[in-house]
C-alpha cells in the first residue's frame, strides 16, 4: 500500500513544478490588471484585443513564421538525404560524419551563435530573416535526422526491391513505396524543426540584424511594465498551440509504426 | 558435377530457361560466387540448398537482377541479362520477409505488378481475385494486408509474383519464417501451385528434407560453387563428395583400400565389413587403387535377429549394440562394429513381433554391396 508513495509525491512536485507557472499565464492573461499578482480583479479580453492590434507584434509573428517554416522545409529535406543515405549506403567515415552532424545537438547555442555570426561578418553577409534561418536550419537538423533516421530504419529494404520487381521505376517506387510510408515521419519532423525554430532566442537574437522575431519580440516588450499582460495572452496562445504541434506530431509518428506494422519504442508522449 | 551418374535427366527434352556460364560474384575481395555453370530447365522445381554463407542468395539476386555480378553469362530464355534491370527482367521474387506493402490492402498489393499495364477496372478486378483463389485466399482482397498471419502473407506474396507470370519465379528461404506444421503444409501447397501453373520455380532453401520432398532437381552448393546437381533420388543415393553426402541425411563412412579399380567396377577391403565389390556407376568417374572411404545409409543395413536367415544379396558382420532409440515406428541403433572404432548408425522399420535389442546386446548385421557408395 506504501510502496509507490514516495514516488507518487515525487511525480505529483514535479508536475506541479512544470506546469504551474503555465497555468498562471492564461490566469493573468484573462485577468482586469496591469500588474501581475494576486488577488485577481475581474475578467477581461482587452489583452488579446491589445495584442491583436499590435502591429510590431504582427511583424514578429510574421517574421517567425517566415523563418520557421523555411526551417523546417529545408531541415527537414536535409534531414531526408541525410537519413536515406546513413541507412541505404555504407560509406568510409559514416558513423564519424554522422557524428558531426549531430554534434549541435550537445553544442551550446550561444557558442553556435558567436561562430556563425563571425563567419557571416567576415563574409560580408547582411544580417536578415535569411541569416537566423540558417542558423535554425543548422541547430533544428540534427532532431530532424535522428526522426527520420528512425522513420527510414524501420522500413524493409525489400519492400523497395518488392516494388523494383513488379516493374516500377525506383522514381516510381519512391513515390508509391518509400514516400508513403516515411511520411508520418516526414511530418512529425517538420513539426519538430518548426517548434525548434519558433521559440529560438538566442541565434535569432546574434543573426538576426533589426528583424525582430517572435522571443525577441516579447523579451523586449517586458521592458515596459503596462505590456506585461499582453505577454501572458500571447503566451497563452502559443502554450495550446505547442500542445495542439506537439499532439499532431506524436499521432503521426505512432500512426506510422501502427502502418509499418512495427512495435511502439519512445517517442514523445 | 561432370560425373554422369550424378547428373540428372528428367524431362531432359525440355528446353533450358536459365543458362548460367562461369557466373562469378565479388563481393570487395570475398569471392561469393566462383563460377556457376548450368541450365535451369523450363516448368521444373528448382532448389539451391546449402550451407548458410555459400551463395544461394546471392545466386538468386544475380538471377532477379538486384545483382550485378563480376564475370560470366547469365541468359534468361536466351536473352542475355546483362545490363537488364531487374524491373525488366521475366522473373518475379517472393522475399523471405514477404516484403508485403503494409500500406496497401490485399488486394492492391497483390495487383501492384499490374499497375503499369493500364487493365480496365473489372479486368484487374478479375486478375487480382484470380490469384487470391489460385493461393486459396479468395474473398481476402478488402483486408489491410499488415493485419495478416505469416502463413496468409507467404500466400499474399505468391499471389502477387505469379500475377505477373513470369518466367522464373524465385523464392528465398520462402518458408523458413513459418512454424513446422504451416511449413509442411506450404511445401505441398507450393509444390501443387508450381504443377499447376508450370512455371520454373527457384527455391533457395538450407534445409535438406525441404529440397528433397519438393524438388525436381537440388543444386547443392558449397562456397560459391555447385558440389552437385542431381535428382533428390540421385542425391541421396549416389552422392558425389563426402561434404554433399553429409549434408544429405544421415550417411556411415569405413575407411577402405581399393584392389582393383576398372570400368567394370572396383574391388576393395572395407574396415569392419570385409571384402566389397562397388559398381563403377557408384564410385567417382577415375577411381584409383589406394586408401579411399565407403559410405552407406543408415537404412541399407538389417540388424538380424536370432533365427533370420541370411538374406541371399547380403553378407553379415557382427558387432554390439552402443547406444539404442525407439521412435515408434523406427528404431535407430548405433552399433559398434567388431574392429571399428566408431559405432554406426542403422535405422530399422519396427514390425509386430520382433523384439528391440538393448544397448549392450550382441547384433548381427547384414549388408549389402549395391548400397555401398566410394569416396576418394
Ligand atoms: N552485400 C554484401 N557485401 C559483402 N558480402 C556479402 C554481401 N552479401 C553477401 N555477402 C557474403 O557472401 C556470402 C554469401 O552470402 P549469401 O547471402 O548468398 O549466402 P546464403 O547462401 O544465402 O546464406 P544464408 O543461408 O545464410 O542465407 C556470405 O559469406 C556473405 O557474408
Ligand atoms: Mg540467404
Amino acid at each position: 500500500m506504501n510502496k509507490g508513495r514516495g514516488f507518487r509525491v515525487y511525480a505529483f512536485v514535479y508536475l506541479a513544478f512544470l506546469y504551474a507557472p503555465i497555468v498562471l499565464l492564461p490566469i493573468f492573461a484573462f485577468n482586469d490588471a496591469t500588474i501581475v499578482s494576486f488577488p485577481l480583479t475581474g475578467f477581461t479580453t482587452k489583452w488579446f484585443v491589445q495584442m491583436w492590434n499590435n502591429a510590431a507584434l504582427g511583424d514578429a509573428v510574421r517574421n517567425s513564421l517566415i523563418v520557421a517554416v523555411s526551417v523546417s522545409i529545408l531541415a527537414t529535406t536535409l534531414g531526408v538525404f541525410a537519413a536515406r543515405a546513413t541507412t541505404r549506403y555504407r560509406f568510409p567515415g559514416q558513423a564519424g560524419l554522422l557524428g558531426m552532424i549531430m554534434l549541435p545537438l550537445v553544442l551550446p547555442d550561444i557558442i553556435i551563435a558567436v561562430s556563425l555570426l563571425v563567419t557571416i561578418l567576415q563574409l560580408g553577409i547582411s544580417l536578415t530573416l535569411k541569416t537566423i534561418i540558417l542558423g535554425h536550419t543548422l541547430i533544428a537538423t540534427p532532431f530532424t535526422i535522428a526522426i527520420l533516421n528512425s522513420a527510414f530504419q524501420s522500413l524493409d529494404r525489400s519492400l523497395e526491391e518488392a516494388a523494383y520487381d513488379l516493374g516500377e521505376t525506383k522514381a516510381s517506387t519512391f513515390r508509391l513505396i518509400i514516400m508513403p510510408l516515411v511520411m508520418p515521419g516526414i511530418i512529425s519532423s517538420l513539426l519538430i524543426a518548426f517548434s525548434i525554430s519558433l521559440d529560438e532566442y538566442i541565434i535569432a537574437s546574434f543573426l538576426g540584424g533589426t528583424d525582430n522575431t517572435l522571443p525577441l519580440y516579447i523579451f523586449s516588450l517586458f521592458r515596459f511594465a503596462n505590456q506585461v499582460p499582453t505577454v501572458m495572452a500571447l503566451g497563452t496562445i502559443l502554450a495550446v498551440l505547442s500542445v495542439v504541434l506537439l499532439t499532431i506530431a506524436e499521432y503521426f509518428r505512432r500512426r506510422g509504426i501502427a502502418r509499418a506494422g512495427g512495435k511502439d519504442t519512445g517517442g514523445f508522449l | 558435377m561432370t560425373n554422369s551418374p550424378a547428373t540428372a535427366a528428367p524431362n531432359a527434352a525440355s528446353k533450358p530457361i536459365i543458362q548460367l556460364r562461369g557466373l562469378q560474384k565479388y563481393y570487395g575481395d570475398y569471392h561469393a560466387l566462383r563460377g556457376i555453370t548450368t541450365d535451369i530447365r523450363e516448368g521444373e522445381f528448382f532448389s539451391l540448398l546449402g550451407p548458410s554463407g555459400c551463395g544461394k542468395t546471392t545466386l538468386l539476386r544475380c538471377i532477379a537482377g538486384f545483382e550485378d555480378w563480376s564475370a560470366g553469362d547469365l541468359s534468361i530464355d536466351g536473352a542475355n541479362m546483362e545490363n537488364v534491370p531487374a524491373n525488366k527482367r521475366p522473373t518475379n521474387m517472393v522475399f523471405q520477409s514477404y516484403a508485403i506493402f503494409p500500406h496497401l490492402s490485399v488486394a492492391e498489393n497483390v495487383g501492384f505488378g499490374l499497375r503499369r499495364a493500364r487493365l480496365p477496372k473489372e479486368e484487374l478486378n478479375k486478375r487480382v481475385s484470380e490469384a487470391l483463389d489460385m493461393v486459396g485466399l479468395g474473398g481476402y482482397g478488402k483486408r489491410a494486408a499488415h493485419a495478416l498471419s505469416g502463413g496468409q502473407r507467404q500466400r499474399v506474396a505468391l499471389a502477387r509474383a505469379l500475377i505477373l507470370k513470369p518466367k522464373v519465379l524465385l523464392l528465398d528461404e520462402p518458408l523458413s519464417a513459418l512454424d513446422k506444421k504451416m511449413r509442411e503444409q506450404m511445401q505441398s501447397e507450393l509444390r501443387r501451385l508450381q504443377r499447376q501453373v508450370g512455371i520454373t520455380f527457384i527455391l533457395v532453401t538450407h534445409d535438406q528434407e525441404e529440397a528433397l520432398i519438393m524438388s525436381d532437381r537440388i543444386a547443392v552448393m558449397f562456397e560459391g560453387t555447385i558440389e552437385q546437381l542431381a535428382t533428390p533420388q540421385q542425391l541421396y543415393r549416389r552422392p558425389v563428395s563426402r561434404k554433399v553426402a553429409e549434408f544429405i541425411g544421415i550417411m556411415n563412412f569405413l575407411p577402405a583400400t581399393v584392389s582393383r579399380a576398372d570400368a567394370t567396377g572396383i574391388d576393395v577391403e572395407v574396415v569392419g565389413l570385409g571384402r566389397a565389390t562397388i559398381a563403377a556407376e557408384q564410385c567417382p568417374a577415375g577411381a584409383k587403387t589406394g586408401a579411399a572411404s565407403v559410405g552407406f545409409r543408415p537404412e541399407t543395413m538389417t540388424v538380424l535377429y536370432d533365427n533370420d536367415p541370411v538374406p541371399a544379396s547380403g553378407q553379415i558382420v557382427t558387432g554390439t549394440v552402443a547406444e539404442v532409440v525407439y521412435f515408434g515406428d523406427m528404431t535407430y541403433y548405433d552399433i559398434k562394429l567388431d574392429g571399428v572404432e566408431k559405432p554406426i548408425s542403422i535405422s530399422m522399420r519396427n514390425v509386430v513381433g520382433r523384439p528391440v535389442l538393448e544397448r549392450g546386446a550382441h547384433a548381427r548385421v547384414s549388408w549389402d554391396n549395391g548400397a555401398l557408395v566410394l569416396f576418394c
